[in-house]
């Protein structure tokens, strides 16, 4: 049910929000080539990638700064 | 009773120091500027205990309304004609979000050409943004209608903002005698206000206006329409209690001299005050004519109009507005949803002076219909 005037009564309720449905292309990044380097978790704009290096699929939006900025090109934007 | 001889802005102003908002945004813009400057006034005196915010243009007044009244506290801002086409964003969103907000808009041409001048062309572009719209047609109306509108705007039911047009000038710069209710008929009539709809409170965090994607919108906005629709009832509970209180008796619509007329003129506002003398005339002379007045104007009465217009052979639709290639929107509206043989007159605009004279064009050309819209007062040359 949508509430008067569509106020958001929960905090948090972004979360709810699956961004990543967005998508169209969806980075993958090869470990094996990566250097450590940060770039990729300092330049994403949605803050989806973690100091592991793992991407949160649920909310990036496939807008591709991660591959764009990778030094060594270990990310790779694959049609998701 | 206290009776006093005051301009309509003076009576509006008198109204909001009754009805105690806690937020006064506004911008000056003749004809409204004297509303504006009596608050500061009052304000400044301790006579109204508001924060009166100076703001540096209309957008930031209604803005900053909308933003005192997502804190859950009465609000009141006015403006005109390029002030209201310049809120035009917000007020869109003060309707979306809720926000009970009382406005008083002194109407005024919008340009071009520039026009400082009296037409209502102003708030009936406004007519979509799902604000209720009332039309005052003296000081004493645009009073009570700006506690009315409080009433009924800040009724769990409704939460719609409600607008108060004023005819620029001829109202809001005329002087007549304006009963100011004392204050405790007031606070009877109009208690603080006790928000229940979302308001910000740290204690109890919410988002308001956020984004909303397809699968929300639409059902927003469906339940803006079920408010007005409601609307109407609370309106008439509020003109009874009123009444109650006052004394002074309102309606969605007022009839006059209309039950056995033959020819009904409808119009809005201040002319209405001229149609009546001419009608009175006419009477004694024996011709069978009424005046239907739209007080409210939105919510539409279309159920109250319908009837009213039911025994009439010709009705005239006055519209100081106009919609290019259709006509006046007032008479747009009654065609759209009752079949009535009626015919749209397109009068006043920027401030062209309505004579006795041109109210009876009017009937003669409504008993003898060339087309469907015409223009009265134009320059013999534009003919």
């Amino acid at each position: 049910m949508v509430t008067i005037g569509a106020a958001v009564k929960e905090p948090g309720s972004t979360r709810k929000n699956k961004t990543g449905s967005w998508r169209t292309f969806k980075p993958m990044l090869d470990k094996d080539k990566c250097i450590d380097c940060d770039n990729c978790v300092l330049f994403c704009p949605e803050g989806c990638i973690n100091q592991e290096y793992d991407i949160d699929y649920d909310y990036c939006k496939g807008c591709g700064i991660c591959a764009e900025e990778c030094p060594v090109k270990a990310i790779k934007m694959e049609r998701d | 009773m206290v009776l006093k001889v005051i301009s309509t802005n003076m009576a509006v102003a008198e109204a909001v120091k009754l009805a105690k908002p806690l937020v006064v945004p506004v911008y000056p813009i003749t004809p409204q500027t004297s509303i504006s400057e009596y608050l500061a006034q009052f304000v400044a005196d301790g006579e109204l205990k508001a924060e009166y915010i100076r703001v540096e243009s209309e957008h930031s007044a209604i803005s900053a309304a909308v933003g005192a009244s997502g804190t859950g506290v009465r609000v009141f801002t006015a403006t005109s004609s390029q002030g209201m086409a310049l809120m035009h964003e917000i007020i869109f969103a003060a309707a979306g979000l809720r926000n009970p907000i009382v406005l008083v808009d002194a109407n005024r041409a919008l340009s071009a050409p520039l026009s400082i001048w009296n037409d209502q062309q102003d708030t009936i572009s406004e007519r979509d943004s799902g604000w209720l719209q009332i039309y005052a047609e003296n000081g004493q109306e645009a009073l009570d209608s700006v506690l009315i509108s409080y009433r009924v705007s800040e009724d769990n039911e409704v939460l719609l903002p409600c607008m108060v047009c004023l005819d620029g000038f001829i109202l809001t710069h005329t002087v007549e005698p304006v009963d100011i209710p004392n204050s405790e008929d007031a606070d009877k009539f109009l208690p603080p206000y006790k928000p229940e709809h979302a308001f910000l409170d740290p204690e109890r965090p919410m988002s308001l206006g956020a984004f909303t994607d397809p699968d929300y919108y639409m059902d927003a906005r469906h339940d803006m329409e079920l408010a007005m629709e409601r609307s109407k009832k609370v309106i008439e509970k509020a003109h009874q209690e009123f009444a109650d209180i006052f004394g002074r008796e309102y309606g969605l619509v007022e009839k006059y001299k209309c039950k056995d007329a033959e020819t009904i003129l409808v119009a809005m506002g201040s002319i209405c005050s001229t149609i009546k003398d001419v009608i009175d005339d006419l009477r004694s002379q024996g011709e069978k004519v009424g005046l239907l007045r739209v007080r409210v104007f939105r919510p539409f009465p279309r159920d109250e109009i319908r009837e009213a217009l039911e025994g009439a052979s010709q009705v005239a639709v006055l519209d100081k507005n106009i919609s290019f290639g259709v006509g006046g929107v007032l008479y747009n509206n009654i065609k759209a949803k009752m079949d009535v043989n009626a015919y749209g007159f397109i009068v006043g605009l920027g401030g062209r002076d309505i004579t006795p004279k041109h109210i009876i064009e009017i009937i003669n050309k409504t008993k003898n219909p060339i087309t469907d819209v015409q223009w009265i007062g134009l320059r013999e040359e534009e003919i």
